[in-house]
């Protein structure tokens, strides 16, 4: 084992044995302030077994999953091909960019007041509020990644005559899928933290609702549990992305070399 | 080529103005038309004059100018904050192997959590006032703070490094005057990101938690249905964002041509 992993493993051991030792048995830490391990275990046995805020946890993480999920696949259906566009014609770019400068400087999270003013509090609120945060990077990552693409293949392409669809799916789309995957890891990320705040600011269900209720029952133990179950699904959603970047460029490079 | 022929003109400018007025055309017509209640979505004449209104007029107990300054005050507690801890304590784990390899797992442990899920725990232990926010600000900003001065740190030529510990250089100096030049561009960088994430993160505790400043205002206004007051509130939370990161871009390029002519 490299000294690495030694010293690593050994820091992890210390802050969960701190942890332990400042919550449970010198109480240095209040309760109130936050939760000890067999705490946030009670808390993580309720919220599995009899439920909390309006459900139990499979139902939470569903809930805001789905929302994420469907929120971010509208978000790259209209965003790439408008970031593609932008980047292939100058004319729409020069067209859409002065639109787009304004509505950049605005973050994610400050569309949740008007989400809500015109959607209530439901799902579709969620899904117009997630839409608008990962749009812009999966337009901008777009864009960028047609801009750079290699311009003798370009031109290459032209003078042989190739026809449009044959040259958005051999050239324009593998060439920019490295940077429009980029895009969406962005957006995935932006989704996840505007659907969570979101969910902070008022829903029936979801994670952001289990810490929302959490904190106004002043129940660190079940925030603990909401944070650790908001990072964790946050993180396995951006590893399932990365798989799916990999299966998809690798088949770019497979297809590229068996021409 | 294979543009729309409508157009015939290749100026950026005209098209440019050509979009922004067709933007701003079909907003105000679906607002006057009644197509959707201007209850809800507000001509952008409405939202302009709100947001001048509301200037000098108080709103949920201040005026705009009094929200954007209890906004930017927490802003720069939290930033502030991440760049004094962040960039030095970037920097001595690029220096010291063993605190790189004690604080790494943890840092990695930690940075993935969304800084707006601090935000009970921020609520919990700093209150909804200056504490709150700024604790989350401080989760947002901290991160690219703590990774552009360690990147930066690791660029410092081995070289140097080299010929300076020969000449017996103390560890003090050696972060100072090896370390710390050689991650300046890798630093600012980190400190535009550092902001913008920053500054988002206040608007989302300030949705939430805080009972002062910019995105209380616009909770306040989504409550009375005064949907000119949050549009109001986007415009004044882009330009302040817009204006923060075009003083760090001038910061940063003032401090790479210093840098440039010097070298």
């Amino acid at each position: 084992m490299s000294r690495k992993a030694v010293v690593g493993g050994a820091t992890i051991f210390a802050a969960l044995a701190l942890w332990y030792v400042a919550t449970s048995v010198t109480q240095m830490i209040s309760p109130g302030r936050f939760p000890s391990p067999a705490d946030t275990w009670a808390a993580f046995g309720q919220i599995t077994g009899v439920g909390y805020a309006n459900g139990v946890l499979i139902d939470h993480v569903l809930r805001s999953v789905t929302l994420v999920t469907l929120g971010f696949l509208v978000a790259i259906c209209t965003g790439v091909p408008l970031g593609l566009w932008m980047g292939w014609s100058r004319k729409a770019e020069a067209l859409i960019n002065p639109v787009f400068l304004i509505i950049r400087p605005i973050p994610p999270l400050a569309w949740i007041p008007l989400a809500i003013l015109w959607l209530g509090l439901g799902d579709m609120a969620k899904i117009l509020v997630i839409w608008f945060a990962a749009f812009v990077p999966s337009v901008i990552n777009a864009y960028a990644g047609v801009r750079n693409l290699d311009k003798t293949l370009i031109e290459a392409a032209q003078m042989l005559g190739t026809p449009f669809l044959t040259f958005v799916r051999e050239i324009l789309l593998p060439g920019a899928s490295p940077m429009i995957f980029t895009g969406l890891r962005l957006s995935l990320q932006a989704s996840w933290t505007t659907l969570v705040a979101a969910e902070l600011v008022g829903a029936m269900t979801g994670l952001g609702r289990v810490l929302n209720a959490a904190q106004q029952d002043l129940y660190p133990g079940m925030i603990l549990v909401g944070m650790i179950v908001v990072t964790l699904c946050g993180w396995l959603m951006t590893a399932a992305l990365g798989v799916a970047e990999r299966r998809a460029l690798s088949w770019n490079t497979a297809s590229q070399a068996g021409e | 080529m294979r543009d729309m022929r409508i157009f015939d003109t290749n100026n950026t400018v005209v098209l440019g103005l050509i979009g922004f007025g067709g933007f701003l055309a079909v907003w105000t017509l679906l607002s006057l038309s009644g197509l959707i209640p201007s209850l809800f979505l507000p001509s952008p004449a409405a939202v302009v004059e709100r947001f001048v209104y509301l200037l000098n007029h108080r709103f949920a107990g201040g005026t705009l100018v009094d929200h954007l300054g209890a906004s930017m005050l927490r802003f720069a507690g939290g930033f502030g904050l991440a760049v004094l801890v962040g960039i030095p304590l970037g920097l001595l784990m690029g220096w010291f192997r063993l605190l790189d390899d004690i604080v790494t797992p943890l840092f990695d442990a930690v940075r993935f959590i969304a800084p707006i899920a601090w935000v009970p725990f921020a609520a919990l232990w700093f209150g909804t006032g200056i504490g709150g926010p700024i604790m989350i600000i401080f989760a947002g900003a901290f991160p690219p703070c703590l990774i552009n001065a360690y990147r930066g740190a690791k660029f410092a030529d081995p070289r140097l490094i080299e010929a300076a510990r020969m000449l017996g250089t103390p560890d003090r100096r050696m972060i100072t005057e090896i370390l710390l030049p050689s991650a300046v561009p890798s630093i600012i960088a980190g400190l535009r990101i550092s902001a913008g994430l920053g500054w988002q993160s206040l608007v989302g505790a300030e949705l939430i938690v805080a009972s002062t400043g910019i995105g209380y205002m616009m909770v306040q206004g989504q409550g009375n249905v005064s949907t000119t007051t949050v549009m109001a509130g986007m415009i004044g939370i882009g330009i302040i964002g817009l204006v923060i990161d075009v003083v760090l871009r001038r910061v940063e390029e003032a401090i790479l041509r210093r840098r440039g002519l010097s070298a």
